[in-house]
């Protein structure tokens, strides 16, 4: 894979950003992450995860409007970069591929 | 807790641990994210469980992406470019204010330089004897007696105490060495002929005084005929060759030969004036009645004994083992076992400042170095008060620079730097300029502090002490501005509507007070201190000290001339009289009880001064008669004739004392009778602050005289008299140098430890009023400056030149006299303590107090005068023309 710095944590985040673009931050991210997986996901993970995409150039931030249960404070809403929508899609074509040739022709045997 | 009462209000203590951690750009989003989850939670869910999850979702947020902090937005120069600026910057300060840099730097300069010197002064007090290695172990041999007068300390011990310290105690000792008592003695070798103190001590003294030798070895002093010189001595006889195994004579009597040369002892050591040592032994061989007397007599204290304790011991219990050591042997000595004598040491470090006087210890060292150490600490304290006054008082001309800068982007630790550097730069060059004095006033002060002190240049001590002393200083000074100025905000500054408070400058006002009050009260101590000695020294003598020469008798060539001395002193034409004497004249050199008169009451049992003399003596030094009659030599009866003074009439109650018997018994003597043949007026012999003691002269008395008084014809010259007294000395006594006091030098000796405090405290006095005038010149000059406007507006609406005057200088004036107030009481609380010590002492008159006042105001109106006319002269259309 070309992209071998994209951990598997991020990849999900760098999804769940484009999944709820434009409204996308850190604790609905996390939310979104919780109720998918069932597991508990904190917002600190999340924006550190959030932080290294940036850093690698596939999101941009800006700051957004303040809300009554932040305590007045605004929030850091984050958009995939051209950059980031290749990735996501290089790491598609990836896996599309490696499953289209398990399906339909070999049944899977799980073990 | 507050969270409590409001759910949906998360964990108070967790924000402000996320707070504590988390990079503060951060702050805003993370804790957004966490109170928006946390409400999520709540309304989802229970608030404990959010609460639970919210510590668990804080502490997920300790990871290095936010713990870091952001780097400084704008460019950070590094601290060498700032340092330069801010000296930049400093010094074009100082160089646009001459006046008052020079009053910072160099009021300043003068404080640190006083402290300087009397640090040093002080330093040399504390390490008095240090130069010894074994200093901290070697202590003298010395008795406390409970006589009937009260406790005494005897620092001369007997014979037998030696031998029986010796003997019985010497596991107490590494060292134990008796000693003559230091005094003049001749040394000759050849032609050339001294006289130099010195004494006679066992042979271990050179190793337990760490002498230094130059030459030859600690052991010479074992040759039973050696002696060991001081390097000066050495040098004064021989010159500058190795003297070693030269021969020599001491009092042209015993023969000796040099094993040894030490380097003479620094002055600040007890022996500075030993310049010789020589066997003991040899003393005692010399002197036969030690011989056949001395050695089992314990009533005889003639020597002195010194010694150094084992390593592992302490003076206390050495002092404990001894202190019998001298009672249980009194068995056949009634007379001194009445005294009940307890030996004791008294340790090196305590000879100089903790002496004993009268059996109890002598506190006037120790005072004297506390009064000056605190004298010194204030002027340097009135120097750093100038220093903080005159910065705060200009801190509103350098707000602007402080609102610039920080327009610009200055941060406020960079100002705190600037203000200290700046303080520390000014601080450094007076710190360099008070070296400098103090070199300079150095020789200056040795001379009044009667000290040899030098310049620490080696000494890494002075100059930590100096190290530590400029950045307490620099901290102290410079801290108000560097805390206060910092702090301004520019938009208030910039924008002009800046206006320091009302009370700002009540500090200044405290300190110029402080400054004054001290200042008044050295002035007023210092006028008190030099009416006292003027009191002393117009006290009536008793006796005429011009022209009068003293000659102590030094050796036994000098005994059984009289006669001869004084016709030949008479044939010269330039001696008018000469005598002999017990003692000096500016002493009394001998006292005792023991005498009964007519109408004597039991309780009358004081000593008297007893003075042996020749028939002449009153003559030589020009007594006075209040009744009767001198002795005279025709009248052989007059052996057995006595005069005394005012103060023994007065003592002894007698009415009409001319005539009266009086009957000495001189311990175990047989009685002596006596007639009185004349009252004196009192003679100041001893301290001229002190009553006069009641004393007998006698011709037949205990014991033989030891001086020679010489009276100068008035009609001739000293210059002209001494080399023809000198011809004859060198004729009749030619194995003695001729050495010669004159008796008012010896008199104004008597005023030198008043006159050094009077000294030390006009020279700080003056200083100190110097210091606290050059600030209140400062200020008054700020103040006039920044009243300039209203001085202008003033004008042009009439006031004239004394309106203003009176207007700039009456604040000045209330402080000054606030200080006068608190200074008076201080002042005299601690004058009249200093007093109290004098039994003949002059009076704290309320004029001094009033002169010192008056004296203040008018040298602070002076001071402020110059700056407030200046100011009040100015055109009005020069000050209000430029806005």
């Amino acid at each position: 894979m070309r992209r071998s710095d994209l951990g598997e944590f991020e990849e999900v985040v760098l999804l769940a950003v484009a999944a709820l673009s434009p409204g996308a931050y850190s604790v609905i991210i996390a939310e979104e992450l919780e109720h998918e997986t069932g597991n508990s996901v904190s917002t600190g993970a999340v924006h550190a995860a959030l932080q290294r995409l940036e850093q690698k150039g596939y999101l941009t931030s800006h700051l957004g409007e303040a809300t009554a249960e932040r305590g007045g404070r605004r929030k850091r809403l984050f958009t995939v970069t051209a950059l980031g929508g290749r990735i996501l899609q290089d790491v598609r074509a990836v896996r599309n591929r490696l499953w289209d040739r398990i399906l339909p022709n070999i049944r899977l045997e799980w073990s | 807790m507050a969270s409590a009462l409001n759910p949906m209000q998360p964990p108070r203590l967790a924000d402000r641990l996320l707070r504590l951690f988390c990079a503060p750009h951060l702050h805003e989003e993370v804790l957004g994210d966490l109170h928006e989850r946390y409400v999520v939670r709540v309304n989802r869910s229970d608030v404990a469980k959010a609460r639970r999850r919210y510590w668990l979702d804080v502490v997920a947020y300790v990871r290095p992406e936010f713990i870091r902090r952001k780097s400084e937005q704008y460019p950070k120069p590094t601290n060498m470019t700032m340092l330069r600026n801010y000296l930049k910057i400093a010094f074009r300060n100082l160089a646009k204010h001459k006046a008052y840099s020079l009053i910072n730097i160099g009021g300043l300069a003068v404080g640190m330089a006083v402290a300087m010197l009397i640090g040093l002064w002080i330093y040399d007090e504390l390490s008095f004897n240090t130069y010894h290695e074994h200093y901290d172990r070697i202590a003298q041999v010395q008795s406390l007696e409970y006589g009937e007068h009260g406790v005494g300390t005897n620092n001369s011990v007997q014979y037998p105490l030696g031998t029986e310290l010796k003997k019985n105690y010497k596991d107490h000792f590494k060292h134990l060495v008796m000693a003559s008592w230091n005094v003049d003695n001749v040394l000759s070798a050849g032609e050339n002929k001294v006289s130099r103190k010195g004494i006679f001590i066992e042979a271990e003294a050179p190793e337990m005084l760490t002498l230094k030798m130059v030459y030859g070895s600690r052991a010479g002093l074992k040759d039973p005929n050696s002696i060991l010189l001081s390097e000066s001595t050495a040098q004064a006889i021989f010159g500058n060759i190795d003297p070693v195994n030269q021969a020599m004579k001491i009092n042209n009597k015993l023969d000796v030969k040099v094993t040894g040369v030490y380097e003479d002892l620094p002055l600040n050591t007890q022996f500075k004036d030993v310049k010789f040592l020589a066997p003991f032994a040899l003393w005692v061989s010399d002197n036969p009645w030690m011989k056949e007397k001395a050695m089992t007599d314990w009533q005889n204290h003639f020597l002195k004994i010194y010694a150094e304790i084992n390593p592992n011991s302490n003076f206390e219990t050495v002092s404990a083992a001894i202190k019998n050591a001298e009672m249980k042997n009194l068995a056949n000595f009634p007379e001194q076992a009445r005294l009940k004598p307890e030996v004791f040491l008294l340790p090196m470090r305590d000879w100089h400042l903790h002496n004993y006087k009268r059996g109890v210890i002598d506190n006037g060292p120790m005072q004297l170095l506390y009064l000056i150490g605190t004298i010194g600490a204030f002027v340097l304290l009135l120097a750093c008060i100038n220093f903080m006054n005159l910065s705060t008082a200009r801190s509103e001309k350098r707000a602007k620079e402080v609102g610039v800068r920080k327009a610009v982007g200055s941060i406020r630790r960079q100002l705190v730097n600037q203000f200290f550097s700046e303080s520390y730069l000014v601080v450094i060059l007076a710190f360099m300029l008070a070296l400098l004095l103090a070199m300079v006033a150095l020789p200056w002060f040795n001379d009044v502090a009667a000290k040899q002190i030098a310049m620490p240049w080696s000494n890494l001590w002075f100059w930590l002490a100096c190290l530590g002393f400029i950045s307490v200083t620099g901290l102290l000074a410079g801290s108000y501005p560097a805390l206060y100025l910092s702090s301004f905000q520019p938009v208030k500054v910039l924008k002009g509507t800046f206006r320091v408070g009302r009370f700002a400058s009540v500090p200044r006002k405290v300190l110029v007070v402080v400054q004054f009050t001290v200042s008044v009260t050295l002035i007023i101590g210092t006028i008190i201190v030099y009416r006292q000695i003027q009191f002393a020294k117009n006290r009536p003598v008793g006796y005429t000290r011009d022209g009068l020469l003293l000659v102590a008798m030094k050796s036994g060539d000098f005994y059984g001339k009289h006669e001869l001395l004084r016709s030949e002193l008479q044939r010269t034409g330039m001696v008018s009289e000469m005598a002999e004497s017990m003692g000096k004249v500016t002493e009394v050199w001998s006292g005792n009880d023991g005498f009964t008169w007519k109408g004597k009451t039991p309780s009358q049992e004081n000593s008297f001064g007893t003075l042996a003399i020749t028939p002449e003596f009153g003559k030589t030094v020009g007594w006075q008669f209040l009744k009767g009659r001198d002795f005279s030599r025709n009248n052989i009866s007059d052996s057995s004739g006595m005069v005394i003074n005012e103060a023994a009439v007065k003592y002894m109650g007698l009415k009409n004392p001319i005539g009266e018997t009086v009957t000495w018994q001189f311990r175990e003597r047989p009685l002596m009778t006596y007639q009185i043949l004349g009252v004196i007026k009192n003679m100041v012999m001893e301290s001229p602050y002190d009553p006069i003691v009641p004393t007998i002269f006698m011709i037949r008395a205990h014991g033989g005289t030891n001086h020679i008084n010489i009276k100068i014809n008035p009609t001739v010259s000293a210059s002209e008299a001494l080399p023809k007294i000198e011809a004859v000395f060198k004729k009749l006594i030619p194995t003695a140098p001729f050495e010669y006091q004159f008796a008012d030098q010896e008199y104004a000796l008597k005023f030198a430890a008043e006159e050094r405090i009077g000294k030390l405290a006009g020279f700080f006095a003056i200083l100190a009023i110097f210091i606290s005038c050059l600030g209140l010149f400062g200020l008054a000059s700020y103040v006039a400056e920044q009243r300039t406007k209203e001085i202008g507006v003033r004008k042009v609406l009439g006031a004239s030149v004394a309106n203003l005057w009176v207007l700039l200088s009456k604040d000045f004036l209330l402080l000054v006299i606030i200080s006068f107030a608190i200074a008076t009481p201080v002042a005299y609380s601690f004058l009249s303590g200093w007093l109290e010590k004098y039994t003949y002492r002059t009076e704290l008159s309320w004029w001094i107090f009033a002169a010192s006042g008056v004296g203040a105001l008018f040298i602070t109106l002076l001071t402020v005068s110059f700056q407030s006319i200046k100011a009040a002269l100015v055109n009005p259309v020069k000050s209000l023309r430029s806005e």
